[in-house]
């Protein structure tokens, strides 16, 4: 470990996944809540293309992939107001898009773009520059902040739509909060997870959590401490067996949902017991 | 012109889906303290005439006020409480019974604070009311659906709203959840709530409903019958196909005349 932190790009990359590891699963939380778990998936695929676009106009990859992400969320949430059966195929469409405009862009890019859209996919120990930290520190701050004025709207809305706007809550804009919250995370795991898994560090912690968990609250707190575990394990292991950090974060995490899966049969047993 | 405002009006009201009138020229007025049972059976468009009412369902003709504001600019919303039949995000992301109950002081103007203490003693008491607090760091999913029924009642209860809306709240229940539930909307009625109840089955309710409104398929005007208790045989006729509660054997309608 010593080893490890001797390396700038190293406690760059471990400080960049222990942001994602906290914010990722909080979002998520409110994503498996409203069956909308495979929105940072379609999402990350949306801002592939703001990251291609940016190797081809020679801009910064955050802020064109997070311009990109937030214009996906906008139209997501509109494709799913509008219709809702057609939604499902409108969506496929977008994403397709996202991955085919991404990788496109970046082949006609000039130099080696094609090569490094790599890193983007699956994440790279080396990638995280001393000007994205600030970056990310940012939007994670602004994502905390978000959460803590809006959090309980954005629970009651995924608790159930009707009630909450019969409450006064303004729904159609909790909801378009939501993607874009969706949005910032992507852009925040892209560089160490990748945008092809950065959806998982989303999920997977949350799905572990609620094995064992009883309430929202503990839910998503349980998440975040899987989350923040698998990125920083996920991130020294890569290290060492030098694999893109993405995929082993990712297993880290599922292995998380493992324990938590067979943790949670005795739980389960002791809790009907009392019942 | 009446000086107190009806809680609920409802004027020459009309809602198509497709083309399709579902409700027609409906007319309603909803006074303080009334308790309403609203019938009819399936597709008579019960369901449609309470989302309407509560802004949820995009009116085609005709106009809805809310203690005498136009819905689009009603804004009191938490003198209006909704008990759904189930919560759908519950049972995705495991949810404890008081962040349910405490989710219905949830709203845009309390935003920059935490819950208070008021809330949470509300919250608290509602729970004793329907005597679920030993219950309260269950997960929500793990209740009986009688048990979850009462929950979301202790919900409505807690936000102390003046109008409380239930979406067949006794489908489903055993004898027991139902005579509790007609014991808790008793103590709302002496409180002086306005209590709009829909539903198949008026018959563990009746003694407590006040008025009547029937609605059924027709071209010109949805409301079949608009009156006290007991609704009329003759408006009734298709009530008791669609019994889904388990509740007892006493025909689901007693005649005028009987």
């Amino acid at each position: 470990m010593s080893m490890i932190w001797d390396f700038d790009f190293m406690r760059r990359a471990l400080l960049a996944a222990a942001l994602v590891g906290l914010i990722a699963p909080l979002i998520g939380v409110f994503l498996v809540q409203r069956r909308l778990a495979l929105l940072g998936d379609g999402m990350g695929h949306v801002a592939l293309t703001g990251v291609g676009l940016a190797f081809l106009l020679g801009t910064a990859p955050i802020p064109t992939a997070m311009a990109t992400a937030a214009l996906g969320a906008f139209l997501i949430e509109f494709i799913r107001n509008r219709s809702r059966t057609a939604g499902d195929v409108a969506l496929a469409l977008l994403f397709y898009g996202g991955i085919a405009g991404g990788v496109l862009f970046a082949s006609l890019a000039p130099g080696k773009a094609a090569s490094s859209l790599n890193s983007y996919l699956f994440g790279s120990l080396s990638t995280v520059a001393s000007g994205d930290l600030w970056a990310l520190g940012a939007l994670v701050v602004t994502v905390l902040l978000v959460l803590l004025f809006f959090g309980r709207e954005l629970f009651a809305v995924s608790l159930d739509p009707d009630i909450a706007q019969v409450q006064g809550i303004k729904v159609r804009a909790m909801s378009t909060l939501m993607a874009i919250l969706a949005a910032i995370v992507v852009v925040v795991g892209m560089r160490v997870v990748g945008l092809l898994l950065v959806s998982a560090i989303m999920i997977v912690p949350v799905a572990a959590a609620q094995q064992v968990t009883r309430s929202f609250r503990a839910t998503a707190a349980l998440a975040v401490v899987i989350g923040v575990v698998a990125s920083i394990t996920g991130l020294v292991g890569s290290f060492y067996v030098e694999a893109p950090p993405g995929p082993a974060i990712v297993i880290i995490a599922l292995a998380g949902f493992a324990v938590m899966a067979i943790a949670a049969v005795p739980i389960r047993r002791r809790r009907r017991e009392h019942a | 012109m009446q000086l107190t405002p009806a809680v609920i009006e409802v004027e020459r009201l009309c809602v198509e889906f497709d083309g399709e009138h579902v409700l027609e020229d409906v007319n309603l007025r909803i006074e303080s303290g009334e308790v309403i049972a609203l019938l009819g059976p399936n597709g008579s468009g019960k369901s449609t005439l309470v989302r309407a009412m509560l802004g949820l369902q995009p009116i085609d003709h005709g106009r809805v006020s809310l203690f005498g504001t136009p819905l689009r600019r009603f804004k009191q919303w938490q003198r209006i409480a909704l008990v759904p039949q189930r919560l759908p995000g519950a049972s995705s992301i495991p949810v404890s019974v008081w962040e349910t109950v405490l989710s219905g002081a949830i709203s845009p103007r309390t935003r920059w604070r935490p819950f208070s203490k008021s809330e949470k003693n509300a919250a608290t008491q509602a729970l004793k009311d329907v005597d679920l607090w030993d219950r309260r760091h269950s997960r929500l999913d793990a209740l009986s659906g009688g048990q979850q029924r009462r929950v979301l009642v202790a919900r409505a209860l807690a936000s102390s709203a003046d109008i409380i809306v239930m979406d067949e709240p006794t489908a489903g229940l055993d004898a027991a959840n139902v005579a509790a539930l007609a014991r808790l909307l008793g103590e709302l009625k002496a409180k002086g709530s306005t209590i709009i109840v829909v539903t198949h089955e008026i018959d563990a309710i009746e003694s407590l409903v006040t008025r009547a409104i029937v609605l059924g398929p027709s071209t010109h005007h949805s409301v079949q019958y608009d009156g006290p208790p007991p609704v009329p045989n003759s408006f009734a006729h298709d009530h008791h196909h669609h019994h889904d509660a388990v509740i007892d054997e006493a025909p689901p309608v007693i005649g005028m005349d009987s």
